[in-house]
């Protein structure tokens, strides 16, 4: 699945035209506190490329500053060739943003949200009303069209935001956690949703705070904290950085964890990691038959698992990897 | 979820960019649809001056006036004038339950006329001083109101009125655009216009007030507003008087609209 997503968008016919998006040194400050801290960033046409991190890692603060929404304090971006300080009405032609939280008027039905900003954009009497109903019918909202959106379910409120970004075909989609708050379901429908856009040639830039979200969709990552981008590369090149699959395992006994940990440390040769509640610890197992050899020196020390999987790293660890800490001593005070 | 058909997607001509004028128009259509999905704004808007009217009118108006009728012919300009500047608290209420919700974040992504939002919310609120006008007026008539000046009297005094609106609208734009939260803006506006609304020659003469207070009274811009639509209506209005009564509108405008303009693009 991700091999497709990767090799989407063949790079070559884009040649000539300039990068997406290209950031340098990008500051913005809200009175002490440095949301972003000299953000550099390239992103290539065509492709979906996500910014991943924390709470307050400066996630929306980039994507509202690309958006016109924020000036910057420092540095510059061009996005879709035009710069963002100089030429923002520009910029504001090439883009749409569907937010966090949906921006929809919830008073009117999701038909009347979408012919108000069909008429923004200058389409005229029918063919307001024929983009508003095209989209209507694309994103499965024709029976909720006479509907007030104040009535959506979260998923039906996400794909008439995601639509009102579609009034015209964007050069760049910028979508800030376009998963954040919807069931499974609702999530797996707006990642199918997100592919097709990009197979059809929208350059995606999405935000997002889960590492599954940015593996499944993206084809390019840059991992940012603290207003810093941390790590960037495909899905592949951060999993071999920070190591294929992690084993966790859970004991019966909690009095032997220090024993555990000395075992898997030396059986693996990476780090441990206890989880914050100290019942688990993880650490990188290169391989399957690594990994099954460290559980088997375990049951042969005597040691009681209650559980234990293999698996991606989750965020915390993959932080934990990039920079040495986890994630619990930032997530403190500062929210988005 | 159905398919997106990517050839869908792509073959979307751009059309022409509009001009600012049909941006602000699509506002006022969204202002318009307002009060035909939330009806119920309207009952709000006119039910505080139909208690008043009545009020005044039928407990006070003999005290005050020697008969409610005598009372109804002095008090029902005024009326509409306290209408017109409690209904501008809706249009900052409006704009900060917008705010809130982050519906300005995608008209700021988009490239238009960036006051257009704005001409919208001035659109309604035209609209609602002239509903809330309209039926305060209407009740009055019934009750045996009447307007000298006749037809050409009503006319001018809805235009000055709106001009009244428009003027103290600005006072709530700055503060839904400064206040989050819609419920708070209402409550700083009226704790605004309660002094100025009751501190004024709306309800009463200033004639047997303590020195003092006939000084802030008669000074009071609420006061010049009812004086010039009284005089309008009963086709006695001097220029001066209309003059009067538009100066702090003006006022308000002038010094404000840059305010809500750099409120609105700041950060």
């Amino acid at each position: 699945m991700n091999d497709t997503v990767l090799t989407n968008r063949p790079v070559t016919a884009q040649k000539a035209a300039p990068p997406a998006i290209s950031v340098r040194g990008l500051v913005k400050h809200f009175g002490d506190v440095k949301a972003l801290d000299g953000i550099d960033l390239n992103v290539p046409r065509g492709m979906i490329f996500a910014i991943l991190g924390p709470n307050g890692a400066g996630k929306t603060t980039l994507i509202r500053v690309l958006a016109t929404l924020l000036s910057p304090d420092a540095g510059s971006a061009d996005v879709m060739g035009h710069d963002l300080v100089s030429h923002p009405q520009a910029v504001r032609g090439a883009i749409a943003m569907t937010g966090q939280f949906a921006s929809l008027d919830e008073d009117l039905t999701g038909r009347e949200n979408l012919l108000m900003l069909a008429r923004l954009w200058g389409f005229a009497g029918r063919a307001a009303k024929q983009r508003a109903d095209e989209l209507l019918a694309a994103f499965d909202l024709s029976d909720a069209a006479k509907k007030q959106v104040k009535s959506y379910s979260g998923g039906m409120r996400r794909r008439l935001d995601i639509a009102a970004s579609l009034i015209v075909t964007p050069g760049i989609l910028f979508l800030d956690e376009p998963t954040t708050g919807l069931d499974p379901k609702a999530r797996q429908g707006v990642w199918r949703m997100i592919r097709q856009l990009a197979q059809s040639g929208v350059t995606v830039l999405l935000t997002t705070q889960y590492l599954e979200e940015a593996d499944q969709l993206a084809a390019r990552i840059a991992v940012i904290d603290h207003g810093k981008k941390i790590a960037e590369g495909t899905s592949r090149e951060l999993k071999a950085e920070i190591g294929s699959g992690f084993l966790h395992v859970a004991l019966a006994d909690q009095a032997r964890l220090d024993e555990a940990e000395a075992i898997l440390e030396a059986r693996l040769g990476n780090t441990v990691q206890r989880s914050a509640e100290g019942a688990q610890l993880s650490v990188v197992a290169e391989t399957p038959r690594a990994a099954n050899e460290a559980l088997a020196a375990l049951i042969a020390a005597g040691i009681e698992l209650a559980d234990f999987s293999m698996g991606s790293p989750s965020l915390d660890e993959v932080f934990f990897a990039l920079t040495g800490q986890g994630l619990e001593d930032e997530n403190e005070g500062e929210d988005e | 979820m159905s398919e997106i058909s990517p050839a869908m997607l792509q073959n979307v001509p751009r059309p022409a960019a509009p001009s600012a004028f049909s941006n602000a128009l699509v506002f006022g259509w969204r202002a318009i649809l307002k009060f035909k999905h939330v009806p119920e704004q309207l009952f709000d808007l006119v039910m505080t001056p139909l208690m008043f009217t009545l009020l005044f009118t039928f407990v006070f108006g003999g005290a005050l006036a020697g008969s409610p009728g005598e009372y109804l012919q002095f008090f029902l300009p005024g009326i509409l004038v306290q209408t017109v500047v409690f209904n501008s608290v809706y249009s900052g209420m409006g704009l900060s339950t917008d705010l809130s919700k982050g519906l300005f974040e995608r008209f700021r992504s988009l490239p238009i006329w960036s006051l257009s939002p704005f001409a919208g919310l001035m659109v309604g609120d035209v609209l609602r001083h002239v509903i809330a006008g309209g039926i305060i007026l209407g009740i009055g008539l019934a009750l045996g109101y009447r307007p000298e000046a006749g037809i050409s009297g009503v006319f001018f005094s809805f235009l000055l009125l709106i001009a009244i609106g428009f003027g103290t609208g600005w006072i709530f734009l700055v503060l839904g655009l400064l206040i989050r939260t819609p419920m708070t803006v209402m409550t700083i506006g009226f704790t605004f216009i309660f002094p100025l609304v009751f501190a004024s020659n709306i309800m009463v003469r200033p004639e047997t007030m303590p020195g003092w207070l006939r000084v802030f009274v008669e000074n009071n811009p609420v006061s010049h507003m009812t004086t010039a639509l009284r005089g309008l209506m009963a086709g006695s209005a001097t220029a001066g008087e209309v003059l009067l009564a538009l100066a702090a509108p003006v006022a308000l405008t002038i010094v404000l609209s840059p305010v809500v303009l750099w409120l609105y693009r700041r950060d």
